[in-house]
């Protein structure tokens, strides 16, 4: 690990002020991706700013939904109660992901940022356009099983892989932040991007902007919605393709429909047109399988992840079965039914 | 101690207080030092482990103001004025019923992986989550173990959960 010096922000201002000041600054608060990446040199901050001080770590009423602040760990937030009553989806998602030790120390903002697991990105003896611009994307012609399918560019073929983001995209959800030019909210959709031309920027958020809150609305997919992971073993492993679905039925019709893919793409996959062509339909596999076919018709494979687009179709298939039934996917009983 | 905020340049070691296994401690350390190399290189407590010092093992595990956490990927200067329980502060005398589990229950080969999972278990119990295998396994998850004790590693937290045989020998 690089050496660097360490601030310890005693306000959300002084934070804002000591990163925006200083371009190879970096921001900490749960560390489990940052000190990961510093650990292989992939991070050499000049300075480390502890934000894990400041008054960001509650879950808070607002407008009918929930606030949720950036400090709150992912653990507290799966297991509050207001949480699992009113988004379980979300809970169920974080459940998902990582082990309990480090969904203790993660916190909601860094979930957000935590950067992709493309084996190049790690290794610092392989060029990769997203850890040093312009060196090039081996993993386009080389090792890519976990790679995208959705959503590729010429530069960067990389997944993000937050199981927690890919709740939030279907729920809808801001995210609040503060930078030297003030406050603003981005909705999720627009906070992760597509690689393009410029795969070393992983979201929207400009170097000087903190996370202070993940802003949930006010809209309930309690009874029919599933977090359906699949992965390479069933704990403690990065999802290959995940899918969070969230519906309103009225009785067999599906009256709204909110369907985000995890493990494909550069950023949680969403597609309003397939959305769309779920409601008013009555729920069961044709309709499910249509769907799919319709989020799937642009998807690109690569020489060793082509398996991901009949995974990611059949997830599809059977997230959406199980959030029209009322039968979310168990975290702990792994049998998919 | 850096009181509410403050700042260090690279090279600086820093004051910070950690309660550790009970007991207030002083230290000086430098801002990349893990909270797990500060316990094993610099306060001889190598009960803790390092696996793969990257999260992905759970060897390093440890309890932090109540909460399981992986030592290897904390910074030691960001746990200031923090408690923390290594396995050498679990008890204190006799063995403490998850320890004692795990002997009654063979829960362990070579015994590298051992006192992450006893901390695991340990939080695992105090959380009161799991009830079932099932359960237990998944909350185990975190903890890999090389040679593959993950049967009786199940086997011993599920009779300390059920108040069986280890927790009365303890008591006793
Ligand atoms: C072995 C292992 C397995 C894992 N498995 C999974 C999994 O299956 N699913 C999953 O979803 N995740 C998984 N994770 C990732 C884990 O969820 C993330 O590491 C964690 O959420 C990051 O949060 P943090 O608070 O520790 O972030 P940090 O490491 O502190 O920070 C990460 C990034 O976010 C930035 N940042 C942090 N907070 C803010 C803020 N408020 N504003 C602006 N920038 C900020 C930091 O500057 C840094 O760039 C795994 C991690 C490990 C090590
Ligand atoms: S896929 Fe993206 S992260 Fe991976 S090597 Fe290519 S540019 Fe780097
Ligand atoms: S040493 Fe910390 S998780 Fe492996
Ligand atoms: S007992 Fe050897 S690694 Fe678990």
């Amino acid at each position: 690990m690089n050496r660097f010096a360490y601030t310890r922000a005693g306000s959300v201002a002084e934070a804002v002020q000591a990163l925006a000041g200083d371009p190879a600054a970096r921001i900490i608060a749960g560390g489990t991706n940052l000190v990961d990446l510093m650990k292989y040199n992939v991070e050499r901050p000049d300075r480390l700013i502890d934000i894990t001080r400041l008054p960001l770590a509650a879950i808070e009423e607002h407008e009918g939904g929930l606030r949720i602040g950036a400090l709150v760990p992912n653990s507290t937030v799966a297991y509050d109660a207001r949480v699992t009553a009113r988004y379980p989806l979300l809970a169920s998602a974080i459940l998902a992901g990582a082990s309990p030790q480090l969904r203790n120390a993660a916190s909601t903002g860094g979930n957000l940022l935590q950067r992709t697991r493309c084996y190049y990105f790690y290794d610092e003896g392989t060029p990769c356009n997203k850890r040093v611009p312009g060196s090039g994307c081996p993993a386009i012609a080389g090792v890519n099983r976990i790679h995208a399918i959705l959503g590729t560019s010429d530069h960067c073929i990389a997944t993000h892989p937050s199981d927690m983001c890919v709740a939030l995209a279907a729920l809808d959800a801001t995210v609040r932040v503060e930078g030297p030019n003030g406050p603003r909210a981005i909705p999720f959709a627009e906070f992760h991007r597509l690689p393009g031309d410029e795969p070393q920027r992983d979201t929207t958020l400009a170097h000087g902007e903190i996370v202070l809150s993940v802003d949930l609305p006010d809209r309930d997919f309690s009874r029919h919605y599933t977090y359906l992971k699949l992965r390479d073993r069933l704990s403690y492993a990065f999802a290959l393709v995940s899918v969070a679905a969230a519906l309103e039925m009225d009785g067999e019709t599906i009256r709204t429909a909110r369907l985000a893919l995890g493990g494909v793409a550069h950023k949680p996959w969403r597609n309003a047109q397939a959305e769309r062509s779920l409601e008013g339909r009555t729920a069961g596999p044709e309709t499910f399988r249509a769907a799919a076919d319709l989020i799937l018709a642009e998807a690109k494979p690569y020489a060793h992840n082509g398996f991901k687009i009949e995974l990611a179709r059949r997830a599809i298939v059977r997230g959406l079965a199980q959030a029209a039934a009322g039968t979310p996917q168990s975290q702990t009983d792994k049998r998919i039914r | 101690m850096l009181s509410e905020s403050g700042t260090r340049d690279a090279g600086d070691r820093i004051a910070i207080t950690l309660t550790i296994n009970g007991q207030r401690r002083q230290l000086q350390v430098a801002p990349w030092t893990s909270l797990l190399d500060l316990l094993r290189e610099d306060l001889d407590l190598t009960g803790t482990k390092k696996g793969c010092d990257h999260g992905q093992c759970g060897a390093c595990t440890v309890i932090v103001d109540g909460r399981r956490v992986n030592a290897c990927l904390a910074l030691a200067v960001m746990k200031d004025g923090a408690s923390v329980t290594t396995i050498e502060g679990l008890s204190t005398g006799a063995l403490h019923p998850v320890q004692a589990a795990f002997v009654e229950h063979d829960a362990f080969q070579c015994g590298y992986c051992t006192p992450g999972q006893i901390m695991s278990a340990v939080a695992l119990i105090e959380e009161g989550r799991a009830r079932t295998r099932e359960e237990i396994r998944e909350y185990m998850s975190g903890n890999l173990c090389r040679c593959g004790a993950y049967t009786n590693i199940v086997d011993a937290v599920e009779s300390v959960l059920n108040g069986s045989s280890a927790r009365r020998e303890a008591a006793e």
